[in-house]
């Protein structure tokens, strides 16, 4: 038996209760007071699972379908998309599985398109909420760290893609839906003022834009954006690594004429 | 509709100086022949060329050193090394074990972001002393936008057992006695006398002395990525080697439940 002073892991998410003969195995767990196999497997859905365990509290029915959305929208970014390409090269090598999503993972970090830029984008919100000059002079002074740290600085305002030319179809599609289930205020805004903002950044809305908002909508704090970001875009990585595994590597792009070495 | 891509010219277009392969005949990396004039380098050299192009076996030496003493602790309780034993028990792959492990270094009470951190402030500082600032202004000033100095202070324990052995290291090839090194021990002389007590760690040091050598923040950076891995690695051999699932099991009552008491109920589906 461990005594009154063993080391704990502290949460407010999770709480269990032993098995009688292990007290080694749960027999109970509790998610922020759910019963998680008594009662959540058989009554809520994923959707609203993953909210619950971000939030600790259980989404309305307006949240759910916003969360379920965006979750569609981003599940599969498509294979010419760096973090899914990076998956796919995993399983042309014939890799573990593993490593194809710690590739995706750490290609859909980045501030291009990833998980960091919607970090990004998600404090501009906290900073700007629906206030058009402030969005205009952050993205015309973006505020410095000050200091190094591992992350680049961004390259272009976050939440538009910088080598854009107009805003996509897929994109516009998925604010309008998100507008449409949720009425939420930043995403309206958003669909409003998205013109404006794009000519003041000088290229069109991206996904990590709209997730912003609509994350923002949702009561996301800016660092639970970028995991759940993370998270959602991983189905696609998935499912083209495991396709281009049994393809294999002569069937995948190696660019074999586009590489040039300059002196 | 006129097609206007920012990216058309990038297509099956990738330019580089850095290097590349050339089926059947060579391999270049930033302008050198692999096989013939690089082939005798120690890896470390070899790494340290790639990563800065720089060629210096003194460089190489003292990074080295710093992979030993400073970066390669085999204890499976740091939590880098966590990954890696982690890893083991569970018995995933030993270069799955790795790759987690060095992410996970990526961390900011340890790990990567001190190693850059710490460089880039004594750089930083280095400029504003050039332009008149003394160290106390500098130190306050850092500390007042940051609450904290990447180098000083540590987790766990506030002294480094790994400074003095590194230090005697480095002047044992004569390293040690830069400009930066002196500022170094200079802010660790006033932030331990202020209410923090802060010590210089490890990273500071090291920062320190290859500023010296020449090493920008970035440069240090990317020659720290791979420091941890001989630490890590023996963590994921040993528990592979051992019971499985037996590397710190905890029972149901080490979590300590802090959230909400009371068993709520879903509402039911429509």
């Amino acid at each position: 038996m461990p005594n009154d002073s063993a080391e704990a892991i502290t949460t407010k998410i999770w709480r269990e209760t032993p098995e009688a003969d292990n007290p080694f195995a749960a027999a109970d767990c509790f998610c922020s007071g759910y019963d998680v196999y008594g009662d959540l497997l058989k009554n809520a859905s994923f959707i609203d699972y993953l909210f619950l365990l971000f939030k600790l509290e259980p989404p309305t029915s307006q949240q759910s379908a916003l969360l379920e959305g965006l979750a569609i929208a981003l599940a599969n970014p498509g294979p010419r998309d760096h973090s899914v390409n990076a998956a796919m090269s995993a399983g042309v090598g014939g890799s573990t599985h593993a490593s194809a999503l710690i590739a995706a993972l750490s290609v859909g970090a980045g501030n291009l398109g990833g998980a960091r830029e919607v970090f990004h984008a998600m404090d501009y919100w906290q900073r700007c909420a629906i206030n058009l000059q402030d969005w205009q002079q952050i993205i015309n002074s973006p505020p410095e760290e000050g200091r190094a740290d591992v992350w680049l600085p961004m390259e272009h305002p976050p939440g538009f893609d910088p080598n854009g030319i107009s805003c996509t179809t897929p994109v516009l599609k998925t604010l309008a839906h998100l507008v449409e289930v949720g009425q939420t205020p930043h995403l309206v805004w958003l669909q409003d003022n998205r013109e404006q903002l794009e000519a003041c950044a000088k290229c069109p809305l991206a996904f990590s834009g709209v997730a912003a908002a609509a994350l923002s909508d949702l009561g996301f704090l800016p660092e639970q954006a970028e995991m759940l970001y993370l998270l959602l875009r991983l189905p696609g990585a998935a499912v083209h690594s495991l396709e281009q595994e049994k393809l294999g590597w002569r069937k995948f792009p190696f660019f074999a004429d586009g590489f040039k070495l300059n002196p | 509709m006129p097609v206007h891509s920012k990216l058309e010219k990038f297509e099956d277009n990738w330019q580089t100086s850095m290097g590349g392969w050339f089926p059947n005949e060579k391999v270049v990396l930033r302008g050198k022949d692999v096989f013939t004039e690089l082939n005798d380098k120690p890896w470390m050299e070899y790494l340290l060329f790639a990563a800065t192009g720089k060629e210096s076996p003194k460089i190489a030496r003292l990074l080295e050193a710093m992979w030993v003493i400073c970066t390669s602790f085999p204890d499976p309780r740091i939590w880098n090394n966590r990954v890696s034993a982690l890893a083991g028990t569970a018995r995933s792959t030993g270069v799955l074990a790795a790759a987690g492990a060095l992410a996970v270094t990526e961390a900011t009470v340890y790990g990567l972001k001190p190693i850059k951190g710490a460089t880039d402030f004594l750089y930083r500082a280095d400029q504003r002393l050039t332009k008149g600032e003394n160290l106390e202004q500098i130190i306050k000033a850092e500390l007042k936008q940051f609450r904290s100095i990447y180098g000083y202070g540590r987790p766990i324990v506030n002294a480094d057992e790994r400074v003095k052995p590194m230090m005697e290291f480095a002047r044992s090839i004569g390293c040690g006695n830069g400009k930066f090194v002196k500022l170094a021990f200079e802010v660790e002389d006033y932030l331990s006398a202020t209410r923090l007590k802060y010590q210089i760690n490890i990273a500071a040091v090291c920062a320190a002395l290859l500023a010296d050598e020449g090493l920008s923040p970035e440069d240090f950076y990317h020659m720290a990525t791979l420091a941890f891995t001989a630490g890590a690695m023996p963590c994921f051999i040993d528990a592979c080697k051992q019971h499985e699932g037996g590397f710190f099991p905890l029972r149901t009552s080490r979590l300590n439940y802090q959230g909400v008491e009371q068993v709520r109920h879903w509402r039911c589906k429509a």
